[in-house]
């Protein structure tokens, strides 16, 4: 359950940010092959962000889905997993170039 | 490269004032959620450096042997390279006396309920142990195949000990840990007659996940296949 210690590090990064103003709504991109579990962090979101300059405020979510590079055929495909072979010409040697982001994106402040 | 402000860097850490990007009460941040254990795990990194102390992060599921690997890697190796643990449990400090038993100095840190180690936790500890003279530092990880695999403690490699009692496919199971590691460890070969377990099959999961992952196999009980593990430790430091 190592969202809630992620989203403690979004509320400490959004405060730094905010300059001490109230939080309304704050962006994150979550890919898909980070670890992390989008609704495990929208469901502790709210306790989290109690008492701070994020109470209240609203989460979104820009999932970002997974692409590999096949340095085979050279064609970029989106993946489900680590260890998916490439769909043009079934190399394994895929190399990621997204999916494990797990970014604060903006904020929006009062 | 930062969409917000040109920065090189896609681990840059901004110290710059945000103030600059702010419009509209819309305020750009594009900064890793786990920026900030990153920024540790760079000055941990800094320091194994600075002092050549070669630092490897052990992980894995609860009861796959890591404190039986490192007793008996400690009692066969202290007496040529200079060692220390740094052990991560929830709570107690049992595995720190295990190690403590070998003569090896030891940190315990228990996360309470945290659910992995962070760098700022292992930059701690390093300050209570003398690392001065230090060849290897392990660090134990809490066991659990999920969640420090998003954590960088500024180790050199990430270690996963899987045992042959957990089943062939734990690298599929849980990808981000193997994928994460670059060395593996398939603990408790000893008990492989007793047991159905596929070695070729698992391997080649794990390779899967982790193409170029070095493996060992070995027993942490009977010393089988320890050699090779001993040899590869030698030549780190």
């Amino acid at each position: 359950m190592h969202e809630l210690s992620i989203m403690q590090g979004v509320v400490e990064l959004c405060e730094q940010h905010s300059g001490g103003r109230p939080v309304l709504a704050v962006t994150l991109q979550i890919g898909a092959l980070s670890g992390v579990v989008p609704e495990a962090l929208e469901f502790c979101f709210e306790a989290v962000t109690k008492g701070s300059l994020l109470e209240g405020a609203r989460l979104e979510i820009e999932r970002i889905e997974a692409t590999g590079y096949c340095s085979e055929c050279g064609i970029l495909s989106r993946i489900d997993t680590y260890f998916d072979s490439c769909p043009s010409c079934g190399a394994l040697s895929l190399t990621l170039r997204t999916g494990e982001e797990m970014r604060v994106k903006d904020l929006e402040v009062e | 490269m930062c969409t917000t402000c040109g920065c090189p860097s896609e681990e840059h850490v901004h110290h710059h004032d945000h103030g600059e990007h702010i419009s509209g009460g819309k305020i750009s941040v594009e900064t890793d959620i786990l920026d900030k254990n990153n920024r540790y795990a760079g000055q941990n990194r800094a320091l194994f450096r600075e002092k050549g102390i070669f630092a490897l992060n052990l992980v894995s599921s609860p009861g796959s042997g890591k404190t039986t690997i490192l007793e008996r890697t400690l009692a066969d190796l202290s007496g040529e390279l200079r060692c220390a643990v740094i052990e991560g449990d929830q709570q107690t400090d049992n595995d720190a006396l295990r190690i403590a038993a070998t003569g090896v100095p030891v940190r315990q840190i228990n996360t309470g309920a945290g659910c992995h180690l962070d760098a700022h936790m292992v930059g701690h500890a390093l300050e209570e142990l003398s690392i001065a003279e230090l060849e290897i530092l392990f660090i134990e990880n809490v066991g659990n195949l999920v969640c420090p695999a998003a954590f960088d403690l500024g180790e050199a490699h990430k270690v996963v000990v899987l045992s042959v009692t957990e089943g062939e496919d734990k690298p599929l199971k849980y990808p981000q840990m193997f994928h994460a590691a670059d060395v593996m460890l398939l603990n408790k070969t000893d008990l492989l007659p007793h047991l159905d377990f596929d070695v070729e099959k698992c391997l080649e999961m794990a390779r899967r996940v982790s193409p170029g992952i070095r493996i060992f196999r070995l027993s942490a009980k009977t010393g089988e296949g320890m050699a090779e593990w001993y040899e590869w430790l030698r030549g780190k430091r």
